[in-house]
């Protein structure tokens, strides 16, 4: 934890909070997925406890392409991006900033989501509740972490909104499918969730030391 | 002498093809159980064992373009092309895999689709290197290269987890539908040369591919360089 990388944590934490375009756009974009797949799948008994999690983990990743999309669009502007640039910091104290930042977002708008997701599901959770705590966390790292490195990666491009995530869903798929497994079962009790949990782990830290050393021929690639 | 060459490998290649289709389809004996749709399998395996290498192919590309990008541009660019010619060619043997398979599961299996481990392992690297290609025709401009070597990475990276994720969760909720694999044993020699002559074949075809391939991008890459130098001098 340098001095870098508060900078940048205490700048994007201001900017959001003056305006709170990121949470605001998040929470709405994720409650209506909830409303979609309510009406689609018709939620009821012991088959909303079989796709809560997955409605819930595939609100979390769509919402959160929003947010991504934003993290860096926000630096383009006066020439903000070339400044970090020539900054002597390395830079991946940048990319691990956005990274919190966009992970607390993320988390704030699961926990106000979280209310309307059990009264439109009419959950009861049959396994160890305590386990979401640490689930939907080592999801949301997983998420976020790729999803900054890749928001950087397809800055330069045309149409940068759709690359996102044509490049972070097909890379995201394992862990999804852990923490898809791993809430389900929390949901259900059917099923120990601590293979995917450990499954989860692994996955946010291979990529995340990943992108963490891959992100400066990003962040420079000329 | 290297025209003849190539002349050479490409009849080698087509009399390769010719022999192996007339060995799956009239020398290898009718598969007892199955019937004729198990001549697929001439296709289907040899396919799939080989999309593999061609995706390891193109991250050798992604990592030699990486560590040469700033010591010795020319060989960079040489890593490029191969990195793009490798994910290509995965991608095609990739989609003959996806494409022989449903046909062959409709028949033995009487699905098209099931969420398998292995159908669903090879769909999503199909998927990462799709989006891969996608991002090449997206990301226009010189730090293309760059990026493009980079996600190749991160895809490579994703084919091991992909594939350790499907057994872990096959292995809690056990499939409807489990074939047993190809390689449960083939105990005809008639249909053991079929299928190594098939892989043979297939290995020689996209070798060749794969070099056409990359030459074509060197050509783009030598053109789109002048171009740039008439761009710098006009």
């Amino acid at each position: 934890m340098t001095k870098a990388l508060w900078t940048h944590l205490v700048k994007d934490l201001r900017i959001e909070w003056r305006s709170l375009d990121a949470i605001i756009s998040m929470l709405f974009f994720s409650g209506l997925v909830v409303v979609l797949f309510s009406i689609a799948f018709d939620p009821r008994g012991a088959f909303s406890q079989q796709i809560a999690g997955g409605v819930l983990c595939v609100a979390t990743m769509f919402a959160s392409v929003s947010a991504l999309n934003q993290a860096w669009a926000r630096e383009i502007r006066h020439q903000v991006m070339d400044a970090q640039r020539m900054v002597p910091a390395p830079g991946s104290e940048l990319l691990l900033a956005k990274v919190i930042v966009n992970f607390l977002f993320v988390s704030i708008v699961q926990v106000l989501l979280a209310p309307f997701f059990f009264v439109f599901y009419n959950l009861q959770i049959a396994g160890q509740a305590w386990l979401l705590v640490v689930v939907l966390p080592l999801g949301t790292w997983a998420l976020v972490s790729n999803g900054v490195f890749f928001a950087a990666l397809s800055m330069s491009s045309r149409n940068r909104e759709l690359l996102l995530s044509l490049i972070l869903f097909p890379i995201f798929i394992p862990a999804l499918l852990a923490m898809v497994q791993a809430t389900t079962a929390i949901f259900t009790g059917e099923s120990d969730p601590t293979l995917w949990i450990k499954m989860l782990l692994g996955y946010d830290i291979i990529f995340t030391t990943v992108s963490l050393l891959l992100f400066d021929v990003v962040f420079h690639a000329e | 002498m290297k025209k003849f060459a190539s002349v050479l490998y490409v009849a080698v290649t087509i009399a390769l093809l010719v022999w192996g289709y007339y060995q799956a389809v009239y020398v290898a004996p009718v598969d007892a159980m199955q019937g004729e749709i198990s001549r697929i399998f001439y296709y289907h395996v040899p396919n799939a064992m080989l999309f593999f290498l061609f995706f390891a192919i193109s991250l050798v590309g992604s990592i030699g373009y990486l560590s040469y990008r700033n010591k010795l541009p020319s060989r960079a660019q040489a890593a490029d092309a191969l990195a793009l010619a490798g994910a290509e060619v995965g991608v095609l043997y990739c989609t003959v895999v996806l494409t022989t398979g449903p046909l062959w599961g409709r028949r033995a299996w009487g699905i098209w689709w099931t969420w398998d481990a292995r159908l669903t392992t090879t769909l999503v690297l199909w998927l990462i290197y799709v989006s891969y290609l996608l991002m090449r025709r997206f990301a226009a401009g010189p730090q293309m290269q760059t990026l493009a070597a980079v996600l190749g990475i991160f895809g490579a990276l994703d084919a091991p987890i992909v594939y350790m994720s499907n057994r872990w969760w096959r292995t809690q909720h056990p499939a409807p539908v489990f074939g047993g694999g190809p390689d449960s044993g083939i105990k005809d020699p008639a249909m053991l040369a079929a299928w190594e002559w098939n892989i043979l074949a297939w290995l020689a075809w996209g070798l060749l591919i794969l070099v056409l391939r990359y030459r074509l991008e060197r050509q783009h890459q030598k053109i789109a360089a002048v171009e740039a130098e008439a761009a710098l001098n006009a």
